[in-house]
């Protein structure tokens, strides 16, 4: 299976939209070597505006940025980037629906090391929660380069969220992104799994695990969490014994939530994995967080079997 | 053919009596921070300003940022009297579904260029616009206006920084400095001084002005530009609630009401001017 790092294909991605289109400007507070726009900032200096550690008026910045006609894409960790820079984002960015593209790296536990103060846990939450913002979770690296150049389409606010570390493959090469659509990753008739960022790869091992015992699992990229299909998500529902969300967020305001919002009424059973209302910490590597926070492919299989009853 | 200083007095008294219209009786109005900006927006708007009413969106104009956007008022009764929009808007004001909301509007309202009315982001705003414009190396320039209450934000201090990095030279910053904040004066509250030197050493050229004297902010703009390589700010002293008496200097008048003898009190304090 093929690896590759979100945020290296980020960086490249940008470089060549900066090539493509000269309206594409580029914001960093710092840690441009994290989030990889360091790539954009050799190519196209002059469009490239370091903001220092300043992520509050990094996001003013842009949205005057954008008011000349600019694409402007702000960078830092996620847990900074829907955190520090909330109330920028909503009032002056997302209540005009501004054409300001909000990227936090390093996003749900993936900054191991650094601990609770560096690990988002809630930042998608609370971007859902702003009017006219799309909020979008890529499961791949083929997933990130194609959702980057959409979002670079696309005319508003956008929240999209990256992983630290190299992801294997599943987005297929041929297939476009297209912002509010459900993919189906892997047929299945008698458990859903919704899913996304990282927890896709998990719950495609998972699945794989539960054919095994004789359970047919259909799995779905969930990575436009907002807006979002309805009634593909009812469709892929539909008929289904249980369904399991996956995610690398709280499972309060993320995909959790929202899965439970669409589906409220339907009498299917749920069992949502992912955060359950805590913080992050720290740890030597990423795979002894998830475990600690039960978000590998044996606590999909698990939910599964337990939502099956 | 530019308007003379008594032209520009008019219009400010003009601009006044639109604010008090605004607010009208029983009703509560950013009164206070309005009037302290009539003689500066006048000046911006109908003698300083590249700027096209008739085509808001006209690619060479300068841009306003009110970065203290409580003081919509103020720019709403500009925006009017250049025709932005029919003056009979101005009565429809902070009605519901109304163009002209509490606080600047771009969606709603024509002339406005950015959304303002949380403090402290409109000047990181203002920066981004002079930034984008050097970018496609356009010759308009970015004319903003902060309030000496709203730089207790830490964010003022962060574009503060951001401005004179980027050598903003193209962004002009008027700060309204007439010394009271919502609930009192600034110096018993909340002390945001020294006001010269703080800007002087976060890099920026600094004039400290009689914001009401027009002569004076006419004759400062036209200094400011022959400064290149750093952003310019005018200190203006003003006087809150400036033109109506009752209101000059009194707090209770940031965001008061007025009674229907206030009302028309100041009405015709002002039509007296013109």
């Amino acid at each position: 299976m093929k690896f590759q790092n979100p945020r290296q294909v980020y960086g490249e991605t940008l470089l060549e939209l900066g090539r493509e289109n000269e309206k594409i400007v580029v914001l960093e507070a710092d840690l441009g070597k994290s989030t990889m726009t360091v790539l954009f900032e050799q190519q196209f200096p002059e469009r490239f505006f370091e903001m220092g550690i300043g992520e509050a008026n990094m996001t003013s910045f842009a949205a005057g940025l954008s008011l000349t006609g600019k694409i402007a894409f702000t960078n830092s960790f996620a847990v900074f980037a829907a955190g520090r820079s909330f109330d920028q984002i909503r009032q002056g960015i997302c209540i005009p629906a501004l054409n300001v593209k909000i990227v936090g790296s390093s996003a749900g536990l993936s900054d191991f090391g650094d601990g609770a103060t560096h690990q988002s846990v809630e930042d998608m939450a609370i971007m859902c929660a702003i009017p006219n913002m799309t909020v979008l979770v890529p499961a791949d690296g083929t997933e990130t380069r194609k959702m980057t150049r959409k979002i670079a389409e696309y005319n508003g606010p956008v929240y999209m969220r990256i992983n630290r570390h190299d992801l294997p493959d599943i987005f297929p090469e041929d297939q476009d992104f297209i912002i509010g659509k459900p993919y189906l990753i892997r047929d299945g008739h008698d458990i859903v799994i919704f899913a996304n960022g990282i927890m896709v790869s998990k719950a495609l091992e998972a699945a794989q695990e539960l054919e095994k015992e004789n359970i047919s699992v259909r799995v779905v990229n969930v990575s436009s969490l907002k807006p979002i299909d309805e009634d593909e998500i009812k469709k892929f529902a539909k008929g289904m014994k249980g369904i399991v969300t996956a995610e690398e967020h709280s499972i309060i305001g993320g995909l959790a939530s929202v899965i439970a919002f669409i589906l409220r009424g339907n009498a299917i059973p749920h069992i949502p994995v992912g955060i359950n209302d805590r913080f992050g910490q720290s740890a030597h590597n990423y795979d002894e967080l998830l475990t600690e926070y039960n978000l590998t492919n044996k606590d999909i299989v698990n939910a599964v079997r337990q939502v099956l009853g | 053919m530019k308007m003379t200083v008594t032209e520009l007095k008019k219009i400010a008294a003009t601009l006044r009596l639109n604010i008090v219209k605004m607010v009208g009786v029983g009703q509560k109005g950013h009164l206070g921070g309005s009037c302290s900006l009539s003689e500066i927006v006048s000046v911006l708007y109908f003698y300083k300003m590249k700027h096209d009413p008739k085509n808001p969106k006209w690619d060479d104009r300068d841009r306003f940022i009110l970065s203290k956007g409580h003081a919509a008022l103020i720019q709403y009764a500009a925006l009017a009297e250049t025709g932005y929009f029919p003056k009979a808007e101005i009565e429809n004001v902070k009605k519901l579904g109304a163009m002209l909301q509490g606080h600047p509007d771009m969606t709603t309202t024509p002339g406005i260029e950015g959304n303002t009315g949380s403090l402290g982001q409109g000047l990181s705003m203002a920066c981004g616009m002079a930034a984008g414009l050097k970018v496609d190396k356009k010759s308009s320039k970015v004319y903003c206006i902060i309030g000496d209450g709203e730089i207790a934000e830490g964010q003022i201090w962060e574009a503060a920084m951001t401005a004179s990095y980027y050598k903003l030279d193209n962004l002009v910053v008027f700060l309204d400095m007439n010394r009271l904040m919502a609930t009192g004066p600034i110096i018993e509250r909340y002390d945001t001084n020294p006001l010269n030197d703080k800007w002087k050493a976060f890099g920026w050229q600094v004039y400290d002005i009689d914001g009401h004297n027009i002569q004076e902010i006419i004759d400062t703009l036209e200094k400011a530009e022959s400064v290149k390589d750093k952003p310019k700010i005018i200190i203006a002293r003003t006087i809150k609630g400036k033109g109506i008496s009752f209101a000059e200097n009194n707090a209770a008048f940031h965001n008061g009401e007025l009674t229907k003898e206030q009302f028309e009190s100041a009405c015709a304090e002002l039509n007296k001017v013109n």
